[in-house]
């Protein structure tokens, strides 16, 4: 019965999602005030009908109800009730649901906090994001539903992929997804400036707010998925440049050029276009990033059980949606105005410089990700593209880029001197390639790997404190009085720095021994001794485990014991590597179970991992200069009101 | 106007190829060796391992290497179709027991059929590298002057076997 | 797991001077510690590890085709990574290993892909595309600035723009 609820939401869904698609958009051109007027109840109504469905199936999972033929494939009575909920999302047809409840959710978020914006500019939004939701509810519908009943049930489910009963399943696809899809409400601000002709810095104010939260969900998403590799797959890495790992960096990078991008337009009326079309390419590549990853065209760990037929419906959607986009684009973008002149050296052309790097960047890992694809159906052999290509090419563009960060918050709008930029950057300059020469010898042996990356991150850090002190001093708000924007830069660019220096020390530095243990081994990584204890057996609500235990000490002192475990869930043969770590601000000490060698011996890996949490420190600093920007005064409903009123007033 | 045609047709491009790619697997590991001499080996033969066999007494002969083992279990898919094609004396079949234990592969044979002139056993599996061998079933067709033609990766099916392999088999056998 | 010792003792006890036994019992203890030791490397020589471990990243398994030649616990794998480790002993450069590898598997086993004619554009492809968004930038700023003109602006427009900063000046004082 539930089951058919949701499934008749969706339908319902669908329903509302095209009408609130097609109304709007009429009553916008038309000037038809109940048309208008529709949008925003209609985007409401939507989200209301997907969060029922999509409460129904978590239902049937929390229920075990296995007669429904998503729950069969990826539960099973004995997981534990987080993860049955996790497994929502666990598959396919699930994680489209989810995709679709994030959808709504943006939607019913711009219709209740667009009071400030025209109502033919909302109306032309909300339009917008029905109409993807149209395409994506007849995907589900049509190839993916995820209420399909199999009669008779079955008896017990085939349970959830072990490699993704873990915290992670539940933080990490939520949490990607609300960037992911949040960046469907930039994409819908620029369809309605490019339908509309109102394509100004006002436009790009209304943007900016919700292209931030996007951002900074899809930073943490990424952040937390790479974390989630690095602990669950037991030898400590966490990038592998995997398709589907690249299908969401893209939109991140895009994202990033387009955050800097908006910034411009709305302070100097310029790059419109450019904006606009930035805002498209952010949201295609989430788009083409669902693609990717559902249509078995590429091998990936994390991709979805495949099926071509699904493969053609996204790529037709995505030809529409996109190809549908880029054509309004081509057809009104000649029609904008331009804005401000600024010079050749200043410090609109340097966003313009980092737009230009982050999107060749974008564009690299996309040829990367896509090339072995091209070669194929070109007959010209088939290749793989791997880390090694997309480090060799990343890596320097990323450093000009980093270059470039000390460069642009100095640098004046409108017109910027290099000379003065660089007297103010000399001290700087000498400071970072000190600090970096230096920090190397004590760390272990010298590596000019090491010390590059380095100078990247003092430069970028040093410019930063040189840029707080110079605007303390030198304005009436000193430290604390700064706009909040302002805090955001440089809390975001010192994550960056951070994020360089955990990903530069610990390639640079960390240890990593393969040994066989018996009872009362030892072995030693990085100053600190592990002595192995033993191997229990432990049975989990799953699954069997081997839980080991090792006695981490440091100088003949011991601080914990780590227990590593090798599981065997009761539902599938592949036995599971939980790793130990024992987590430190300065470094992480990591130990996993290999294989049993006799009765008494395992073979054993430790790791010596130092600075690797500053990588994802890195990340959440990014995403907290994201969130301090996202509370500026300018974004403050109340003050925007104020604002309004003032304007109101001189206009008078 | 048309410079902001630019994105829009460099979508088109990217469409035609995901279109493509769509039909491809991208699973498959096409052989470099097909058009290359088949690597020369001397192993002992399953039945009789006092007896060697090697690829060089089959020159002048259009013939078939098909990679084996009792633990495959897509083998026993085909096997029917090789008894078959064994026994309308086309070519000879010659199998490569690859990765097995001679007791279960003899057993093997007489539960799932036989259709090879004999059986090779590459028992660390070091001839199946050198052919490149990634996963078995897989079936490499040589010609007379001892150059691999085609490599079946998976279980033959009638299809596959009466569009491709027997064509090429007999325009092989006129040469 | 029987205790020889033990029984020893306490057989030797009724004949055996107590100094005797003491040491005895010491002695046990001693190297009963002496067996935690350090514990051995998996790998029977480390350096070779380390260059099998270098090669085999930089190459795909073909049965688990998510996963590094390193990595992958499949027996494809583990026969491969044993084929290196040979060819290390052997003597092989990493260019004849990775050879080896290519003339039996293609391209597709290599992570870094080769250098070929249908490769430019991948290799070539990023520089180019930085190096074409730079001019483009370029030309683009001096085309730009070449169009644009600053106007002055007009007084009752200037008498407007006074009355705006006024009201924004009068903003900030509000804040704390």
């Amino acid at each position: 019965m539930i089951p058919e609820l949701g499934h008749f939401a969706l339908i319902l869904a669908l329903l509302v999602a095209l009408i609130q698609g097609v109304l709007p958009l009429i009553g916008a051109a038309r000037g038809s005030l109940p048309w208008i007027a529709l949008a925003k109840p209609a985007a409401r109504a939507q989200f209301l009908l997907i969060a029922t469905s999509f409460g129904c199936l978590t239902y049937a999972f929390i229920a075990n109800d296995f007669s429904v033929a998503f729950v069969a494939e990826h539960s099973n009575s004995q997981l534990p009730l987080a993860y049955r909920i996790g497994a929502v999302w666990g598959g396919h047809e699930g994680s489209l649901l989810l995709w679709m409840l994030m959808l709504t959710g943006w939607g019913a978020a711009v219709s209740l906090f667009s009071c400030h914006l025209p109502a033919t500019m909302t109306a032309r939004v909300l339009a917008v994001l029905g109409l993807v939701s149209v395409g994506l509810l007849l995907f589900i519908l049509f190839t993916s539903n995820p209420f399909e009943r199999i009669l008779p049930g079955a008896a017990e489910g085939r349970d959830l992929n072990p490699m993704l009963q873990d915290p992670g399943l539940v933080v990490h696809p939520p949490m990607l997804y609300m960037g992911y899809v949040g960046f469907s409400v930039a994409f819908a601000f620029a369809i309605a400036a490019l339908i509309s002709g109102q394509l100004d810095a006002a436009w790009a104010r209304w943007s900016r707010p919700w292209t931030l939260a996007a951002w900074v969900f899809l930073t943490l998403g990424i952040a937390m998925g790479s974390y989630w590799a690095y602990y669950v797959l037991g030898w400590g890495g966490w990038w592998f440049w995997d398709p589907v790992e690249n299908a969401s960096f893209m939109p991140w990078l895009v994202g990033t050029a387009l955050l800097h991008s908006l910034a411009v337009t709305e302070k100097r009326g310029c790059f419109k276009n450019w904006t606009v079309l930035l805002a498209i390419a952010a949201f295609s590549l989430s788009l083409l990033g669902t693609f990717l990853v559902r249509s078995g065209v590429l091998t990936s760990v994390h991709a979805f059980a495949t099926d071509p037929r699904r493969g053609i419906f996204i790529l037709v959607l995505l030809a529409i949606v996109i190809g549908g986009s880029l054509i309004l684009f081509a057809w009104r973008a000649p029609k904008v105005g331009l804005g401000g002149a600024f010079g050749l050296i200043s410090r609109e052309s340097l966003l313009l410089m980092n737009n230009v790097l982050l999107v060749v960047a974008a564009g690299s890992v996309l040829l990367g990700t896509l090339y072995p694809l091209l070669l194929d159906a070109m007959g010209l052999g088939k290749l793989s593209v791997g880390p090694p290509y997309f480090n060799t090419v990343f890596v320097p563009i990323m450093a000009l880029l980093l270059f470039l960060m000390a460069l642009g918050p100095i640098a004046r709008w409108k017109h910027a001197s290099l000379a003065d930029m660089a007297k103010r950057l000399r001290v700087v300059f000498v400071v970072a390639v000190v600090a970096a020469i230096a920090t190397p010898f004590a760390m272990g042996p010298w590596s000019p790997g090491v010390a590059l990356g380095l100078l990247m991150a003092y430069w970028l850090i040093a410019s930063i404190v040189a840029n707080v002190i110079d605007r303390s001093r030198h304005t009436d708000g000193g430290l604390t009085g700064q706009p909040r924007s302002w805090y955001a830069m440089h809390l975001a660019h010192l994550g960056i720095a951070i994020f360089v220096m955990g990903v530069t020390l610990v390639k640079g530095y960390e240890v990593e021994k393969d040994v066989r243990m018996e009872p009362d081994d030892t072995v030693a990584v990085g100053g600190y001794s592990f002595r192995f204890v033993g191997v229990s057996e432990r049975l989990g609500p799953n699954y069997r485990a081997q839980r080991g235990e090792v006695e981490l000490s440091k100088d003949g002192k011991v601080l914990r014991l780590l227990h590593p475990e090798k599981r065997t869930f009761f539902s599938s043969a592949m036995p599971m590597t939980e790793a130990a770590i024992d987590t430190g601000f300065l470094r992480d000490v990591y130990v996993s179970l290999g294989e049993p060698i006799d009765e008494r011996a395992w073979s054993v890996r430790v790791y010596y991992k130092p600075f690797v949490d500053w990588i994802w420190s890195g990340c959440v600093l990014m995403a907290m200069g994201g969130v301090v920007a996202l509370s500026d005064r300018r974004y403050r409903l109340k003050q925007a009101a104020k604002a309004n009123l003032a304007i109101e007033g001189a206009r008078a | 106007m048309n410079r902001f045609l630019i994105p829009l047709g460099i979508f088109i491009l990217l469409v035609v190829f995901l279109a493509i790619g769509l039909n491809r697997d991208p699973r498959e590991v096409p052989s470099p060796l097909v058009g290359k001499p088949a690597p020369i080996f001397d192993l002992p033969q399953l039945h009789s391992p006092n007896l060697k066999f090697s690829p060089v007494e089959m020159r002048g002969k259009v013939w078939l290497l098909n990679v084996w083992a009792s633990w495959c279990v897509s083998c026993r898919q085909e096997q029917p179709l090789l008894v078959e094609l064994a026994e309308s004396k086309l070519l000879p079949i010659y199998g490569l027991d690859y990765k097995d234990q001679r007791a279960d592969a003899l057993k093997w044979l007489r539960d799932f059929g036989d259709p090879y002139t004999l059986s090779i056993s590459d028992s660390d599996g070091r001839v199946g590298i050198d052919y490149g061998v990634y996963g078995v079933p897989e079936t490499y067709l040589i010609d007379k002057a001892g150059v691999i033609r085609y490599k079946q990766i998976g279980p033959f099916t009638r299809e596959i076997l009466d569009s491709k392999i027997l064509p090429m088999v007999k325009e092989l056998q006129k040469l | 797991m029987t205790n020889p010792a033990k029984n020893q003792v306490l057989s030797a006890s009724i004949r055996v001077n107590p100094r005797l036994l003491l040491l005895f019992v010491f002695s046990a203890f001693v190297s009963a510690a002496s067996l935690a030791k350090e514990a051995v490397p998996m790998a029977a020589d480390e350096q070779v590890e380390q260059r099998l471990i270098s090669i085999s990243e930089e190459m795909r398994c073909l049965v688990c085709q998510n996963e590094t030649l390193a990595g992958s616990h499949a027996e494809l794998a583990e026969d491969l990574r044993r084929e290196i480790r040979e060819q290390i002993k052997q003597g092989k450069t990493n260019e004849d290993i990775m050879s080896y590898m290519v003339s039996r598997y293609g391209d597709f086993i290599r992570y870094r892909p080769p250098l070929k004619a249908t490769t430019l554009l991948l290799w070539f492809g990023p520089g180019l595309a930085l190096l074409l968004g730079i001019a483009v930038l370029l030309a683009y700023l001096r085309r730009r600035n070449a169009r644009l003109s600053d106007v002055a602006l007009t007084p009752e427009e200037q008498s407007k723009v006074d009355l705006l900063l006024q009201a924004g000046i009068g903003q900030n004082k509000a804040q704390p």
